[in-house]
């Protein structure tokens, strides 16, 4: 059985995590399936008493109403709910989605130097970027921003050394073996590779995201037209 | 029914009790820094806890009232004037259309919160009226106030006019005992940092906003530089490679990598959030059963202490 293990995070929070078994990544899709069972099964168990869920990674953070329970009643029934996660897998739950992206020099301004760097063609950066089917481990940073992994380690980068003041909404990017679509306009420091035309978060929108944690994501290449026929805007 | 803008102030934000449940797409909390001013307002109103007031901070804030409400301020030492009267805080007031009340610089603390009866009636997104800068949600726009922004409300002549006892007012000072639930990465901190951080005398550094308050002091230091990005809870002590610790709160990011000492209890992090840049505070460690005892005695006390009917103007 999967070591999972609950501490103490605060006044009314509990952490929960998961060993990851998948070796020098932080996490790989199992521990993404615990996750996500986790997340179901805590928000079950708890009902009212449940305040808010953060899934991440290897992790779930469970915040709770101190107010209505306490810490006690919380770690017995999260602890109970261990056999129910253990059994999660990683190609349980989960729906796969595709999101439509523009790779090219024009929308992703890191694109021709990540290939260079890469000792790369840039066509060889788009065919192993949209090869993988990637999973989601976290989403944080912004509203809508989801950490996908891993991609191809031909193709992972480092960080910007100055961050960007203004990345472009839709923008798609590599950071290390990680992957993201930029959700809005923000500031960041991941290498851009292409652009998604597709809203990652839109407040009007029910689900306002079109991916959870846990899910699975591809991104299909399209050409410039196809791009801006989808509302795709180069800036 | 309204009130309208004349002078937003440095920074005022229209705020419920928080935006909760949804943390999986990203989103914050937010929701008032100071929780006891802010539920003890609602109190004073005859509100409940979920109203949507005015969190007013550093001050300099000017409304004109365009209908017949109870007004109250709570919070920071600051003066308040309504139609260039002095009138108490902690107290409810009765505004007339045409009234004009404003709320200056504090000199104690540093949030003021702003409220009438049932609150401001704006329409919540995800939820809640909170608004988070960062994230341009809640709130009008998902902005701070501006100039000739209007607040609608609703007109009230029946409640009670209350007041807070004075002796039963919150005093601001200058320094506070931040108490701490230590946390499981503590381990990644050797004994001589842990008792560094509880016994230095932190200073509150000119980076302290809604996100969070970073301290300036000695440097902490820990064997780790960073762990897989987790959940944040509110309080949550992280230490960055500068070795210069940061409380978050309210408007945090949901996840981070950094390593946590612990995490603050929520009524010293709402205290905590009336300091200025230039306070001080001194951090102690408790025990989940001491730090859930502290929250109920707490909250007992802030719905069952006796307010002050007061004769009516």
């Amino acid at each position: 059985m999967t070591a999972m293990q609950l501490r103490h995070a605060g006044e009314n929070a509990i952490l929960i995590s998961f060993a990851n078994e998948a070796g020098d990544e932080p996490a790989g899709p199992r521990e993404a399936a615990q996750v996500r069972a986790a997340a179901e099964a805590a928000r079950g168990t708890l009902g009212d008493d449940l305040i808010d869920l953060v899934p991440s990674y290897a992790s779930l953070l469970v915040i709770y109403d101190a107010l209505r329970t306490d810490h006690f009643s919380v770690l017995r029934r999260l602890q109970a709910l261990q056999p129910t996660i253990a059994k999660a897998i990683a190609a349980e739950g989960g729906r796969e989605i595709v999101l439509p992206v523009y790779y090219s020099t024009e929308s992703g301004a890191d694109l021709e130097r990540l290939a260079r760097e890469c000792g790369l063609a840039i066509e060889e950066v788009i065919a192993l970027h949209s090869a993988a089917a990637y999973t989601v481990y976290a989403i944080g940073f912004a509203p809508g921003f989801a950490y996908l992994g891993h991609v191809d380690s031909r193709i992972a980068a480092p960080r910007l050394a100055t961050p960007r003041k203004r990345v472009p909404r839709g923008a798609v990017a590599i950071a290390d073996r990680q992957t993201a679509v930029y959700p809005a306009v923000s500031p960041g420091g991941w290498n851009l590779i292409g652009n998604c035309p597709q809203r990652l978060f839109d407040p009007e929108h029910n689900p306002p995201m079109p991916v959870a944690v846990g899910d699975r994501v591809r991104f299909e290449p399209i050409d410039r037209q196809r791009f801006l026929a989808l509302g795709g805007e180069l800036s | 029914m309204s009130l309208r803008v004349r002078q937003p102030g440095v920074l005022s934000l229209l705020q419920d009790r928080g935006r909760f449940g949804q943390h999986h797409l990203g989103l914050t909390t937010g929701g008032p820094m100071d929780l006891e001013a802010f539920l003890l307002c609602q109190r004073l109103l005859g509100n409940s806890a979920d109203c949507t007031l005015l969190e007013c901070s550093f001050g300099g804030l000017e409304v004109e009232v365009d209908t017949d409400t109870l007004l109250c301020v709570t919070g920071a030492d600051a003066p308040l004037l309504v139609n260039g009267k002095p009138a108490d805080l902690w107290t409810t007031h009765r505004v007339h259309k045409g009234d004009r009340v404003q709320l200056g610089h504090p000199q104690r603390g540093c949030r003021n919160y702003l409220g009438v009866v049932d609150g401001f009636q704006v329409t919540p997104q995800f939820g809640s009226t909170a608004t988070v800068l960062r994230e341009g949600i809640g709130g009008l726009r998902g902005e701070k106030l501006a100039p000739d922004d209007v607040l609608p409300c609703r007109s009230d002549t029946r409640r009670p006019r209350l007041c807070v006892p004075p002796a039963e007012r919150p005093h601001y000072a200058g320094q506070l005992t931040v108490r701490v639930v230590p946390g499981y990465q503590q381990q990644h901190f050797d004994r001589l940092q842990q008792r560094r951080f509880y016994s230095a005398t932190w200073s509150v550094s000119q980076r302290a906003d809604r996100m969070g308050y970073r301290l300036e002091g000695p440097v902490i230091r820990c064997d780790i530089a960073g762990i897989v990005s987790e959940g944040i809870c509110l309080g949550a002590i992280q230490v960055p490679a500068d070795g210069q610790p940061i409380v978050l709160l309210n408007d945090r990011q949901t996840i981070g990598g950094y390593p946590k000492l612990g995490s603050a209890i929520s009524i010293d992090a709402s205290r905590m959030s009336q300091l200025s840049p230039g306070g001080t505070v001194h951090f102690a460690a408790i025990s989940p059963h001491a730090a859930h005892n502290a929250l109920h005695m707490h909250h007992w006390r802030l719905q069952h202490l006796p307010l002050q009917p007061l004769p009516e103007e």
